[in-house]
């Protein structure tokens, strides 16, 4: 186990310290989220409340684009000089290669979370901070990264992978991200808390499943 | 040499044993039932035409591909019932340096000496990068390296955990005259130590020098296999067109001698 867990802080670590350098990937997904959370406070005259209403799924959809350009990159930097390569011939379980990436990436997309949600909240004067929604943007975030991370993998490869991401992507998450809008929108706005409770469930249940699907048949696909 | 772990003597002089492999790429069968030995201290140049399957095979014994068939063995080792030790077994230079260029080089092999799990990795690296000359440009990111130098720290990355066994795709590309000769130092170093070489190469006058065995790989097969001793790059290259223009092939395609 702790050959595995070190392949994957090792890869986190490699990451990171590549992103430190270049600022490619976080700094292009803040700039384009930061670009779709201004144009939805501005394009629309809209009263507060509908502002608030609006806000769960405005800071989803942005997620969810900005997430894409992580997942991209983060993998064409293994397909560069076929460093991909390096990575398969070590001693390791590939799997930590898949979870290795999918934690860089999702700690790319909680410091997006973590920018864009107090500056939508500032620009609005709404307060969207609760424990309740940073459990939901946890699980949200981990579920649409493990499910991006695998299917980034399947097209590492192939020439049209930056635009066939986001169609194999989006039509697989869209159970979660029904999950998160709801479930941000109830604690939002305030709600049935049996009903939260499912989605919650549902969150939980979705990571769960990814993470074993990613555990059974990385191997398998980083390899073909 | 300072081992990054001790192994046990068993594994030191294992042999490479592959048997019967096939692989092909839609229709075209490039591994044709292709079996093939290295034994210890053995250094192996396979030559053939551009499309042979000599990365192929390389892939394959360094399982970064499946076979449909046939089996590849590392002592008690296989790809299937043990793979990750199989690969700790293994140092690997292909055609591309797989490294990452905005990494230093130090960067770059601290990374892989964490993936090895390399006990005093810091000494380690230090050695390796000595052994390939880079030790004064270690903190430069390697995206401001020659594709020499690019080559000679693929070939550090390769040694780093000390594997018993050696595949080089081409080792020689993009090297200039003293750094082929570095190469060349260090494959015949490997060897001595009673490690294996099994290489890839356009120039036969190279295979010829350097290697204890040269076989040709043509037809998915080993098709013809000799000791270096009493071998010519000349002959080499006779024998290469005999063989390859008998069976169809164009007579020394992408071939230096």
């Amino acid at each position: 186990m702790k050959p595995f867990i070190g392949a994957i802080l090792a890869i986190f670590w490699k990451d990171l310290l590549a992103e430190r350098r270049t600022r490619e990937i976080l700094g292009t997904m803040l700039v384009f989220a930061l670009t779709v959370i201004l144009v939805f406070v501005f394009a629309f005259d809209l009263s507060v409340e509908i502002r608030r209403k609006a806000a769960a799924g405005v800071i989803w959809v942005t997620l969810c684009f900005a997430g894409t350009i992580s997942l991209n990159r983060s993998l064409t930097l293994e397909r560069d000089r076929e460093a991909i390569n390096a990575l398969l011939l070590a001693p390791v379980d590939r799997t930590a290669i898949f979870f290795g990436k999918a934690l860089v990436n999702w700690v790319y997309l909680l410091i997006t979370a973590a920018i864009i949600v107090p500056v939508y909240a500032l620009l609005n004067n709404l307060s969207l901070f609760s424990w309740g929604g940073l459990g939901v943007i946890l699980l949200g975030t981990l579920g649409y990264i493990l499910t991006g991370t695998l299917l980034s993998t399947l097209t590492l490869q192939l020439r049209a992978r930056d635009m066939l991401l986001p169609v194999l992507l989006f039509p697989v998450i869209i159970p979660l991200l029904l999950a998160c809008v709801r479930a941000s929108t109830i604690l939002l706005q305030g709600g049935n808390p049996a009903e939260l409770d499912t989605w919650l469930v549902m969150l939980v249940g979705y990571d769960l499943l990814f993470a074993a699907v990613g555990l059974l048949v990385f191997d398998r696909i980083i390899e073909e | 040499m300072i081992l990054p772990q001790a192994l046990p003597e068993e594994t030191r002089r294992a042999m490479l044993n592959a048997v019967n492999l096939t692989r092909s790429f839609g229709n075209r069968q490039v591994l044709r039932g292709l079996s093939l030995t290295v034994e210890p201290a053995e250094i192996v140049s396979l030559v053939g035409i551009n499309g042979a399957g000599k990365t192929t095979l390389l892939r394959v014994l360094a399982n970064l591909l499946r076979p449909e068939q046939g089996m590849v063995r590392f002592g008690s080792y296989t790809p299937l019932n043990a793979p990750a030790e199989y690969r700790r077994h293994i140092g690997v230079v292909m055609h591309t340096s797989m490294l990452y260029d905005n990494l230093s080089a130090r960067e770059n092999l601290r990374f892989f000496s964490r993936l090895y799990q390399i006990a005093d990795s810091d000494k380690r690296i230090r050695q390796v990068l000595e052994m390939v000359a880079l030790n004064s440009r270690a903190d430069e990111l390697v995206r401001t390296f020659s594709r020499g130098m690019q080559q000679r720290l693929a070939i550090a990355r390769a040694l780093l955990h000390d594997p018993d066994l050696l595949l080089l795709d081409e080792p020689y590309t993009g090297l200039d005259q003293r750094s082929s000769e570095l190469c060349e130092m260090l494959i015949r170093q490997a060897a001595a130590d009673g490690k294996m070489v099994l290489l890839t190469t356009h120039d036969f006058n190279q295979a010829v020098a350097i290697s204890t065995r040269v076989d040709l790989l043509h037809d998915g097969k080993i098709s013809w296999s000799s000791p270096s001793a009493g071998l010519s790059g000349k002959s080499l290259r006779a024998t290469f067109n005999e063989l390859t223009v008998f069976s169809g092939s164009h007579k020394g395609h992408g071939v230096n001698t």
